[in-house]
């Protein structure tokens, strides 16, 4: 059907086997202000077009600038926004159309995990209180297994017991993203949403919450979809990664195939402006000699994307195709996915 | 940068801040800030300032351009620039300094201009406080800064208020506003993390030019990579002291502290190898109401021995006086050391899920 | 802009009609209350009643009397009050409004700078002695009714202190600004006085909120790091941004005493304007005043929710596109 599909048949170096969810054509659209003086209605398309499946026990990264849509295809993802057209299914079921209360039995298999923990956190309920609420709302059971339950996760993200009855604003940014984590565990769900749950915190502090994510992806076989804008940290916990600009995916790769040969101008730019340690050892010293594209401009506005390739007006490369053409998301000869008329890689 | 030849510095410092110590009170006592803090910027080179939250990067550098207004703040020490001490300065000769011969770009450019007036009239209230000049000419000028700041249609733009730009234009701005006077320091903190990385390239290539042009720059950051590709010196701080100080290719070749070994340890890298579970500092970073009588670091160091109860100076410990650390490890073969550190924790405690420390409670 | 405006002037005119609408209801809706009764006088036989009812169109549906009410009101302009029979409304409210405008506008002149320098001089001075001590004259303000205040004033410029200390003081009531302006000057201090010292300890306690937030903006650290002075710092930048939520508020505040808000300082300094003609149609049950009165201060109130809106354009940029 799809280029996706001949793509998970050939493919079996991943992680896992299943197909745990799988987007097809996601589209979420915001009308701005309808003015009814106004001649066009302004429509940002947030999520334009997005096919991507995730795989039972992989991690996918989605990495992207703000603005690019990443945030808002995870919660269309699990369903905490309605879609504007596309599908999501998980685990085999169609999600994109149940109502409320025929979505209330998927829920605890999918979670999410926010950027803030002080903003997700209610500030007036204790630390286990809020790590108990999916319990009592998917009825885990009474009062003593879901007390002991609690228990149990806080031991699991490495959260005292201790402090169970602390609120929030005791807790240290780490600590609170613990919590932020307990509570997506705690329905047992197969897949974790994480959106950016790592950048608010230093830098000490965000290698200890990713060495929990890889912990306890080994101990539960969970499946991530991991979104984030440090390329070094999605380099680091994802497996394959779509790379997102303007609502749309123009690059989905192996973790190390892209990295080692961007496939999309855009992924090439993106990795070329991360500043890059030289530690001088030989893969810094590789780094530091690779050529650094500084894009000019800014991203364009969503509410009025280019036409042809949406990143045609910032790339080094285009060509007179790119401002018309709309490139697909298609596998080049060697087997790249990017979206891109003139793939750096054939 | 190792491409790049090494920058001739002259021997007179900028400015020379010694002993600079920031304390608030506080209903619950008395917080040290900065602690000791000993630095100098030499005319025309970039001094990288590390450290994580609580650090004290910022509120030295605050305190520097005596900027900490509030009155329970109180700052001692030396700051001197160009021979003059800045902490001694009536406020009217004090504000003749800042803007004019020390600028200072701050964090989050959303915020950092005042909304209701036009980026032009900002620059033109800039060049207006410092010099005699008309309006026109004043606005002449921000026309050309914005213009050299590679703002695309200057002469239109000039008239645009801050919230009609785009964060990477807006810290455009400040940057074009700073330099507006010519300063021969700039003080940038955190100017590139609330931006995209492609933006963030686009600002330090800005920093880089107005450097070749002349200005000195302190960049504070926490993002080892920025410091990496762009600072002559690094000074990394931890708990309102220095850790270490040195020439920016020996600390990021050789880093000595071991606060700096995980600094460089736990950042995921965009090239190089990739483990499964990257090496952590445990525990959390001190903070500034909680300080320990010996080494600020010692809490959360893998080689913590006796005489870390006793608190470090910086000290040279090897033939590169340049290369500075407070650290009472053994001056020599510090890489082994290191090699040994990262070893231990992760064989032992660190291997488990959680970093023991970490259970500690937050103040 | 233009269909701004006709968007502001349709809803401007429904919510005057729905405020009509709900007086009439209410004022025809409240039990015990006959307004034929009320005109006829009290003993009345009921076929004084009937007539009564009749010549006053009381006997008709309530949906053509609340018509045959607007067109008399707004159309030919002769509605009578049901009280003293022959005046008319209109010619009431026309000749009650500058009495109302020369109070509110005197008074708001007196309680904006007053407030705005109060407030201003709070923040700056924070963390010293004359921070509280300022506020603590605002809250003094804040808390003495205008009703008590007037006559405590009246009081004491009229009565024991009024041969001596306050012998210029002229007695309660109004002089038409054209008539003499230093008599109509001389009656209205202690007015405006009384009106603005309330509204004063409000808006120097908000202001000083708003300026105290303000000075711990970013963008006021820009400011001091471009080396302006403290004085262009507080004034150019922490106060400018302060004044926006100051300046729609005061609209409202405006707008709702010129509709007639200043009742109770009208009334105890005899002032005979719009609040007091409220105050007494109220007392009488008088419809027509009632209705009159009551337009008017809606009219009034929505103008000036119009002209915040205008203002608060020209004041914050940031609201000129959205």
């Amino acid at each position: 059907m799809t280029a996706l599909d001949t793509a998970a048949a050939d493919d079996d170096t991943r992680p896992g086997g299943d197909v745990l969810l799988r987007a097809t054509d996601v589209t979420k659209h915001y009308t701005l202000r309808a003015d009814s003086l106004a001649r066009h209605r302004k429509v940002l398309r947030a999520v334009d077009g997005v096919s991507l499946e995730v795989r039972t026990g992989e991690t996918l990264g989605i990495v992207g600038e703000s603005g690019c849509g990443k945030s808002t295809l995870g919660r269309c993802l699990v369903r905490l926004t309605d879609l504007t057209s596309g599908r999501v299914e998980f685990d085999g079921q169609d999600i994109s159309t149940l109502s409320a209360r025929r979505l209330r039995p998927v829920r605890p298999g999918m979670q999410l995990v926010f950027q803030d923990p002080q903003a997700s956190l209610n500030p007036r309920r204790r630390a286990g209180d809020i790590v108990a609420e999916p319990l009592l709302i998917h009825r885990y059971g009474d009062a003593g297994a879901v007390r002991k339950r609690v228990a149990e996760l806080f031991d699991v993200v490495g959260l005292a017991t201790a402090h169970l009855d602390r609120y929030p604003h005791e807790f240290s940014g780490g600590q609170r993203q613990r919590i932020g984590i307990a509570r997506a565990l705690a329905t047992d769900p197969k897949l974790i949403v994480a959106d950016e749950p790592v950048s608010a915190l230093d830098v000490s502090i965000q290698a200890q919450v990713l060495n929990l994510f890889a912990d306890l992806q080994d101990e539960f076989g969970l499946t991530y979809v991991f979104i984030a804008h440090d390329l070094g940290v999605v380099r680091h916990v994802s497996d394959r990664i779509a790379v997102m600009y303007l609502g749309e995916i123009v690059e989905l790769a192996e973790t190390e195939e892209l990295y080692a040969a961007p496939a999309h101008p855009y992924t090439e730019a993106l990795m070329s402006a991360v500043p890059e340690i030289d530690d001088g050892t030989d893969a810094a010293a590789a780094g530091s000699r690779r050529e650094r594209i500084v894009l000019s401009g800014d991203v364009p506005n969503p509410v009025a994307k280019p036409t042809g390739c949406t990143f045609h007006t910032r790339c080094p490369y285009a060509r007179e195709r790119c401002a018309v053409e709309r490139p697909p998301l298609t596998r080049t000869a060697s087997g790249r996915q990017a979206a891109c008329h003139y793939p750096l890689v054939g | 940068m190792p491409d790049q030849p090494v920058k001739e510095l002259p021997d007179q410092p900028l400015l020379d801040v010694r002993d600079l110590r920031v304390t608030f009170r506080t209903r619950r006592g008395s917080v040290t800030a900065v602690d000791g803090l000993s630095l100098s910027v030499a005319p025309g080179e970039i001094l990288g300032v590390v450290g994580e939250s609580g650090s004290g990067k910022s509120v030295s550098m605050l305190a520097v351009l005596r900027l900490l207004t509030n009155p329970n703040v109180t700052v001692s020490g030396q700051v001197l620039f160009r021979g003059r001490d800045l902490l001694a300065l009536p406020d009217k000769e004090m504000r003749a300094v800042r803007g004019r011969e020390i600028a200072m770009v701050f964090q989050d450019p959303m915020t950092a201009l005042t909304p209701v007036y036009t980026v032009g009239w900002q620059i033109a209230e800039q060049i207006r406080a410092h010099e005699q000049v008309s309006r026109k000419a004043a606005r002449a000028r921000a026309v050309e800064l914005l213009s050299d700041v590679g703002i695309p249609d200057a002469a239109s733009r000039v008239n645009a208020y801050p919230h009609e730009f785009s964060g990477g234009m807006r810290q455009r701005a400040v940057i074009a506003m700073a330099l507006a006077c010519g300063p021969s320091l700039l003080i940038a903190d955190e100017p590139t993390t609330a931006l995209d990385v492609t933006i963030q390239a686009q600002i330090l290539d800005l920093m880089r030019e107005l450097n070749a042009r002349g200005s000195a720059v302190v960049l504070i950051t926490h993002d080892m990579g920025v410091v990496s590709e762009i600072a002559d010196r690094v000074l990394v701080m931890y708990g309102g002291r220095a850790a270490e100080e040195g020439p920016s290719q020996a600390v990021f070749h050789g880093p000595r502290h071991p606060y700096t070994w995980g600094l460089l340890d736990s950042v995921p890298r965009v090239g190089g190898t990739r483990l499964r579970r990257l090496p952590t500092i445990a525990g959390m970073p001190v903070s500034p109401d909680s300080l320990p009588e010996g080494c600020a670091f010692a809490p959360r160091c893998p080689a913590r021995h006796d005489r870390c109860e006793e608190r470090p100076e910086l000290a040279a410990g090897n033939a590169n006086t340049a290369h500075r650390d407070a650290c009472w490890l053994p001056p020599d073969d510090r890489a082994a050391q290191r090699l040994a550190a990262r070893a231990g924790p992760e064989a032992g405690a660190g291997a488990q899920r959680t970093d023991e420390t970490d259970r500690e409670m937050a103040p | 802009m233009l269909y701004f405006a006709l968007r502001r002037f349709l809803s401007a005119l429904f919510v005057m009609f729905a405020i009509s609408v709900l007086v009439f209801l209410i004022f025809f809706a409240t039990p015990g209350v006959d307004p034929a009764a009320r005109i006829a006088g009290r003993n009345a036989d009921p076929a004084t009643l009937a007539q009564v009812r009749h010549s006053f169109g009381l006997d008709r549906p309530m949906p053509v009397r609340y018509l045959l009410m607007m067109q008399h009101l707004l159309i030919d302009r002769d509605l009578e009050s049901f009280v003293n029979r022959g005046s008319r409304v209109v010619p009431q409210i026309v000749q009650a409004m500058p009495v109302t405008l020369s109070l509110v506008v005197g008074a708001a002149v007196i309680w904006m700078t007053v407030g705005i320098v109060m407030g201003t001089a709070a923040a700056a001075l924070r963390g010293t002695l004359a921070d509280p001590l300022i506020m603590l004259v605002g809250v003094v303000g804040v808390s003495l009714p205008a009703y008590w205040l007037g006559e405590v004033v009246n009081l004491v410029t009229q009565n024991r202190l009024h041969d001596t200390v306050f012998s210029w003081v002229p007695p309660p009531g109004y002089v038409e600004l054209g008539h003499d302006p230093g008599q109509w000057a001389l009656h209205m201090l202690f007015p405006w006085l009384t009106l603005a010292l309330l509204y004063a300890g409000i808006y120097a306690r908000l202001l000083r909120g708003e300026v105290v937030t303000a000075l711990g903006e970013d963008y006021v650290r820009t400011a001091r790091a471009k080396g302006l002075s403290e004085r262009r710092i507080l004034v150019r930048h922490a106060l400018r941004c302060s004044l926006i939520p100051i300046v729609s508020l005061f609209g409202l505040d405006f707008g709702a005493l010129v509709g007639g808000a200043a009742l109770l300082t009208e009334v105890v300094f005899g002032l005979p304007g719009v609040g007091k003609l409220t105050f007494d149609a109220l007392q009488n049950l008088d419809l027509p005043v009632i209705m009159g009165t009551v337009l008017y201060a809606a009219f009034f109130v929505v103008l000036a929710n119009a002209l915040v809106d205008i203002l608060y354009a020209r004041l914050d940029p940031r609201a000129r596109h959205a």
